[in-house]
């Protein structure tokens, strides 16, 4: 055998798959498989698809020098609420910081709704006498007399876990980490999560319900990873297990058992990562990737191939993608939008005759009305289907038989009949709905976020988003697609791209103008200190980078903007940089500055990582061929609704250079790239499939 | 065969038009100065046809802008006629009973063109954050002393800036730069929505708005009326007491509901006080309208066409139409109280459906610095935190505890209250015993302590309501518990409306009204009981009083 170069694994375990992949040296995948995920025992399915790609590869698990694991298992845990029995405490006075939250109802006209379930109710919500100042100052010390008599309340309300959030604990946790050391010197078998280790942010309620998601899914996580550990171990696993967190970097199993809330999402981050990966091999400075599955479509800006950050995102809501009906919780992470468009996602006709789309969905079970597995309601792949978009052989590697006319009977009889439409233009009705509401949250998210999106390459992955990448990008305005290769599990390969890394955000309160640096620099020495030592479980001796950055507003103003800051102690003579800094990128993305308004600073961030994996850059055009496609499928037209023929070509048959154009349908085991008639697609040099659209539509 | 007008292709440009006023809401609320606006959403943006139609409105977080701003714009149309407008031009104003009920909201309008044609509008509200006069407070004698009234006047023309209309409003306000940054952020929702509004119909291959604009009404009067036909046709009346300023109140009001419509009227209505807490007849029709199509049809976006059966109207110089020059600084006090006053008249024919009353009127609290303060050397602050009381109990749940309707505001968070003045919060819990007793109970009050920090005495201006008439239940349901604001050992309440100062020593107690509870207590479930009690919701001697020990 030749000399092995490194050989790495990667496994994102998911709500419906388990994607596998297996990459030797540099980014040649050698193995990758999707197997169905193993509900009650998730670490099996994750053995079952390690020896499949292993086996394809001609590789034992000894071999494997890097391991890099990703699990919507906490999610899930999270949304089904099959997590630890918690009880919080917080400081006295503020009993209720859970079921008074930010007092809001999450959709306006709804009289019927209740709040968000944040886990723990009222009788596990306990209080201990103690506060701090807004500068850590102690204003009440804590009452050492009341530890016993909260402790058998503990008991006695039969918690397993205790979150522990108590005001201003972000600027002192003193009073935290003396709560925390008694319960535990009594107890040793609790669980204890403290939210100036968790989140330290200002604003209690969130640092309070990111404290109780952490220490709902901690003990389930930590069996998890430790029977995790013990398989692969045990089948001759040497190397460490790495875990993807939301923020795109991956940590120790140790850090993973303290802070399990930093696993959530893990899985879309990662193709997140791959997309930026991408666009730094194809030296794209303007991104936007989307990941479309079953129930599902994720959307992340990438800008010079760094995935937007945020510091919260909501978990569990109540009413799916309804901003504020979930928990929030505030962690680093790679900010992504989630609507409830996907395949399985149902189309209907309201009261009032307007054709719907989503955001319920019939998932994988019962499906759409196609996979005749008792579905019956019409959905986004039966109106892909109907209009021949989906072609029913060798339908997901076969696993799944496709029944065309139950896909026609449900759209004519569910859309067609009360619209008067035919089954084929209820179809395309309901594509041009979910196109529509795709391409409005994507511009909705870069309104949000001061950003444009007629100017970014669209990334399209997952097991949906090559079909339908070029209607949202007719719809977003956008003019370029790129689908990587091995589409299907975009997020497991995103994973082999992600550094070591800790990112921590804490709270202080100042203004730019009278900045008590030294203060400052040692909140920062401190935050640095903490991450490394985190990154340095995972990430050896391999050289580390450091990023420093303060998020600023205009005071009395409410949008934050993260001002990069030099990598090394601040002095008095940074602070005239750091306010033109501000004022640019303010003027960048709101046109006009501010000038004469004074500068806030509440929150401080501090990352430590290892180098991203080198970028191999795609530097050569191969010379451009016309592909002579030997085989067509009728469609219905997606520009103008007319029926085409369009070539049918097999992805493998492609070489770079190779150029088709729209409309076409190209085909792989896990997926299906649509070209619709205004774009044509060309395979580079790295095997992307590259579409761009005609200046003008190909339909004339 | 998917010929431009087909159901599908009007239902995606309907869904795009929606999609672009949320947007032009998202632009201005990230770029706002105001807190009300950025915790509240206290904004709007909306689109229009070339006949002043509304086709739609962004659902922000305050009902004040629904029916305000559609009237509005009719107003500033028939002021500045369609034929004279050119490319570029905006018009404004904050007259409060054109734009929306008081000076700080302020009403941009802009044409769209395209082909050198107007083909539609776009408007948009903000609230701005200090127009002179005595500030943000219920103080006002008349309209003069509240601050800078605008009347319908070119804002830009052709793209160039009216510098001399920007100085009178900076040398109106004591937050010039933000108010400058304010107007800044309406010019730029403007421009975008008529650029993007211009761009859809190129997309679409639209020449004109018409088909597309009676497809929307059309589709919507005709939801609504339908939504209508449900509820028995009748005239339902309701009285609901008030606390008032200086004197307490009668809100009046009969609910007419027939084939063609819903119209309310607020015939008997007591006449208007001599503080701002007056109400123009635009400002109480956006949060009756907004109440009755909470149940009447809440899934047809807002428009011309979903709008226009439900009417309001009162006589002249009532607190619900105050005429001019009436003070309205606080006109909202009395607004948000408009759902329950509607909701009363409408249970009677919907009883299955419509919730008992809530503490409804949010506590703002809006606090400052003492003015020696300064003088001293001392650290000066403003700030205005919002708290809420307990939503009414509904006719198949309990109310919701310490949750802000009919305004969607946030309330706000402690330790960024403390960042940014110099107070401490001792307290912020749940009012056991507050939510009124019901079958369904009501939601519960919170009860809010603080204290100075650093020693120094501040002011608060304090204008809420249901500190003496509290929410009540329904269909035997029994009232919440009233709000109370005190100094710890005082020996009298505070009154819900006055210009409070907070010494040294003084410890400030705000505890906000219960919702009403719905069905007679004594049918409540035992386990719910049983529930409340082990959570500390209700106390035994609560139950023994309201639920009669809560055995079956």
């Amino acid at each position: 055998m030749k000399l092995s170069p490194r050989l790495r694994l990667a496994i994102d375990i998911g709500g419906t798959f388990t994607d596998t992949v297996l990459v030797s040296g540099h980014d040649r995948i050698v193995g990758s498989t999707k197997t169905l995920t193993t509900h009650k025992n998730p670490a099996l399915g994750a053995m079952e698809g390690a020896r499949h790609v292993l086996a394809q590869a001609d590789h034992g698990l000894s071999e494997i020098d890097g391991f890099v694991h990703g699990t919507t298992l906490a999610t899930n845990a999270l949304i089904e609420k099959r997590g630890a029995r918690v009880a919080t405490v917080t400081t006295e006075g503020f009993r209720d910081i859970l079921e008074i939250a930010y007092e809001r109802r999450y959709a306006q006209y709804d009289l019927s709704l209740e709040k968000p379930d944040f886990l723990v109710p009222r009788d596990r919500a306990f209080t201990i006498p103690e506060r701090m100042s807004v500068q850590g100052q102690v204003l009440r010390p804590l009452d050492k007399g009341a530890i016993a008599p909260l402790l058998e309340q503990i008991v006695a309300c039969g918690a397993e876990a205790v979150a522990i959030c108590l005001l201003h604990s972000y600027a002192n946790p003193a009073h935290e980490h003396r709560l925390r050391d008694s319960l535990l010197a009594a107890r040793p078998g609790l669980t204890v999560s403290i939210s100036s280790e968790v989140s330290p942010e200002a604003r209690e309620f969130e640092r309070l319900s990111t404290t109780v998601a952490n220490a709902y899914i901690q003990p389930l996580m930590a069996s998890y990873l430790e029977r995790l550990q013990s398989l692969l171990q045990a089948e001759g696993l040497v190397c460490p297990i790495l875990m993807m967190t939301a923020g795109g970097g991956m940590c120790t199993l140790d850090t993973a058992t303290r802070f399990p809330i930093r696993l959530v999402e893990s899985g879309p981050a990662g193709g997140a990562i791959l997309a930026a990966h991408i666009a730094a091999q194809a030296g794209l400075d303007h991104v936007l990737s989307l990941d479309v599955g079953g129930t599902t479509a994720k959307l992340c800006l990438i800008d010079t191939a760094q995935p937007q950050t945020s510091r919260r995102f909501e978990i569990a809501r109540a009413a799916r993608f309804i901003k504020g009906s979930g928990m929030p919780v505030r962690i680093p992470v790679i900010e992504m939008i989630e609507i409830g468009a996907g395949g399985g996602s149902i189309a209907g006709v309201d009261r009032l005759g307007r054709l719907t789309v989503g955001p319920k969905s019939a998932g994988s079970e019962p499906g759409p009305a196609a996979f005749g597995l008792g579905g019956v309601a019409p959905t986004v792949t039966d109106a892909d289907i109907e209009l021949g978009f989906l072609r029913p052989e060798g339908f997901a590697d076969g696993r799944i038989r496709i029944d065309t006319q139950a896909a026609h009977v449900a759209l004519g009889e569910q859309i067609g009949a009360p619209l008067d439409l035919s089954a084929a233009e209820a179809a395309d009705g309901v594509s041009r709905i979910v196109q529509e509401s795709m391409a409005s949250a994507a511009r909705m998210h870069a309104v949000e976020s001061g950003k444009d999106l007629g100017s970014r390459t669209l990334i399209a992955f997952g097991g949906n988003g090559p079909l339908h990448a070029s209607r949202l990008a007719r719809s977003a305005g956008v003019a370029r697609i790129l689908i990587p290769p091995n589409p299907g599990v975009g997020s497991a390969v995103g994973f082999l791209f992600a550094p070591v890394s800790f990112e921590i955000v804490r709270s202080r309160y100042a203004r730019l103008g009278t900045l008590p640096v030294a203060q400052i620099n040692a909140l920062f020495a401190q935050m640095l200190g903490e991450a490394e030592v985190v990154v340095a479980q995972g990430a050896g001796d391999a050289e580390r980078l450091t990023r420093r950055s303060a998020f600023m507003r205009y005071a009395g103003q409410g949008h934050e903007i993260e001002i990069a800051l030099p990598d090394r102690p601040l002095t008095h003579s940074d602070l005239p940089a750091l306010t033109e800094a501000f004022d640019a990128e303010y003027r960048n993305q709101f046109s006009r500055p501010v000038p004469g308004m004074e500068i806030e600073i509440l929150n401080w961030s501090a990352r430590v990582s290892t180098h991203s994996t080198p970028v191999r850059k795609c530097v050569e055009n191969p010379k451009v061929r016309d592909h002579i496609a030997t085989q067509s499928t009728p469609i219905i037209c997606d520009v103008d609704g007319t029926p085409r023929q369009a070539a049918l070509v097999k992805r493998e048959a492609l070489q770079p250079g190779d150029q088709i154009e729209g409309p076409a349908l190209i085909t792989e085991p896990q997926t299906t790239t649509l070209v619709s008639s205004d774009f044509k697609a060309q395979v580079d040099a790295m095997g992307n499939l590259v579409l761009t659209r005609h200046a003008k539509g190909g339909a004339e | 065969m998917t010929n431009a007008l087909s159901p599908a292709r009007l239902q995606v440009m309907w869904n795009r038009l929606l999609a672009v006023v949320e947007e032009q809401g998202q632009t201005l609320i990230r770029a706002a100065f105001s807190p009300i606006v950025r915790e509240c959403g206290d904004i709007s943006a909306g689109l229009f046809d070339a006949q002043g139609r509304m086709l739609a409105q962004a659902v922000t977080g305050t009902p004040g802008h629904i029916n305000t701003m559609a009237e509005a714009v009719k107003h500033l149309m028939r002021r500045f006629p369609t034929a004279q407008m050119q490319q570029g031009d905006i018009y404004m104003t904050n007259d409060p009973w054109l734009a929306s009920g008081h000076l700080n909201d302020f009403l941009l309008l802009m044409p769209a063109f395209r082909q050198g044609q107007v083909v539609g509008f776009t408007a948009c509200t903000s609230h701005l954050v200090d127009l002179g006069g005595l500030g943000m407070g219920p103080e006002g004698s008349d309209i003069y002393d509240e601050g800078l009234l605008i009347p319908p006047c070119k804002l830009v023309s052709q793209g160039a800036l009216n510098e001399g209309l920007m100085e009178i409003i900076r040398a109106n306000s004591r937050e010039p730069i933000a108010n400058e940054g304010d107007i800044y952020a309406l010019i730029a929702c403007c421009e975008a929505g008529a650029g993007r509004l211009v761009e859809t119909m190129a997309e679409f291959g639209l020449d004109d708005l018409e088909a597309l604009g009676s497809y929307i009404i059309d589709t919507s009067r005709r939801g609504t009326l339908e939504a209508i036909a449900e509820v028995p046709n009748g005239v339902y009346h309701n009285l609901l007491r008030t606390d008032g300023y200086e004197a307490e109140l009668e809100l009046r009001a009969a609910l007419t509901v027939s084939n063609k419509g819903v119209h309310v009227d607020f015939t008997g209505t007591s006449g208007c006080s001599s503080k701002g807490i007056n109400v123009p007849l635009n400002y109480a029709t956006a949060y009756s309208v907004f109440a009755l199509r909470c149940i009447v049809g809440p899934d047809i976006p807002n428009n011309a066409g979903s709008l226009a059966p439900f009417t309001v109207d009162g006589p002249a110089g009532c607190i619900l139409n105050a005429q001019r020059p009436a003070p309205v600084a606080m006109r909202h006090t009395l607004g948000q109280l408009m759902p329950d006053l509607v909701f009363g008249c409408l249970h009677q024919a919907l009883p299955d459906l419509v919730p008992a009353e809530g503490a409804s009127c949010m506590f703002d609290l809006p606090m400052r610095h003492a003015p020696e303060v300064l003088r001293g050397g001392g650290r000066g602050f403003a700030i205005e935190p919002v708290h809420n009381g307990g939503t009414g109990a509904r006719p198949y749940a309990d109310g919701l505890s310490a949750t802000a309707y009919p305004s969607g505001v946030f309330g706000s968070q402690v330790e960024i209250t403390e960042a940014v003045a110099p107070v401490t919060v001792w307290r912020r819990e749940l009012r056991p015993d507050s939510g009124g007793a019901g079958t369904y109970r009501g939601g519960l009050g919170q009860r809010i302590e603080m204290s100075s920090a650093n020693g120094a005495p501040f002011l608060v201006f304090l204008s809420v309501e249901r500190l003496k008439y509290p929410a009540l239940g329904r269909a035997g349901g029994a009232p919440g518990a009233p709000g109370r604001i005190r100094l710890r050992g005082a020996v009298e309440d505070l009154p819900g409306k006055c210009e409070l100062r907070v010494g040294p020593k003084d410890h400030l107690i705000f505890e906000t009204p219960g919702g009403g509870g719905f069905g007679p207590p004594e049918q409540r479930d035992p386990e719910a009981i049983a529930c409340d009690l082990k959570r500390g919701l209700v106390t035994k001697a609560g139950v023994m009083r309201d639920y009669k020990g809560g055995k079956p």
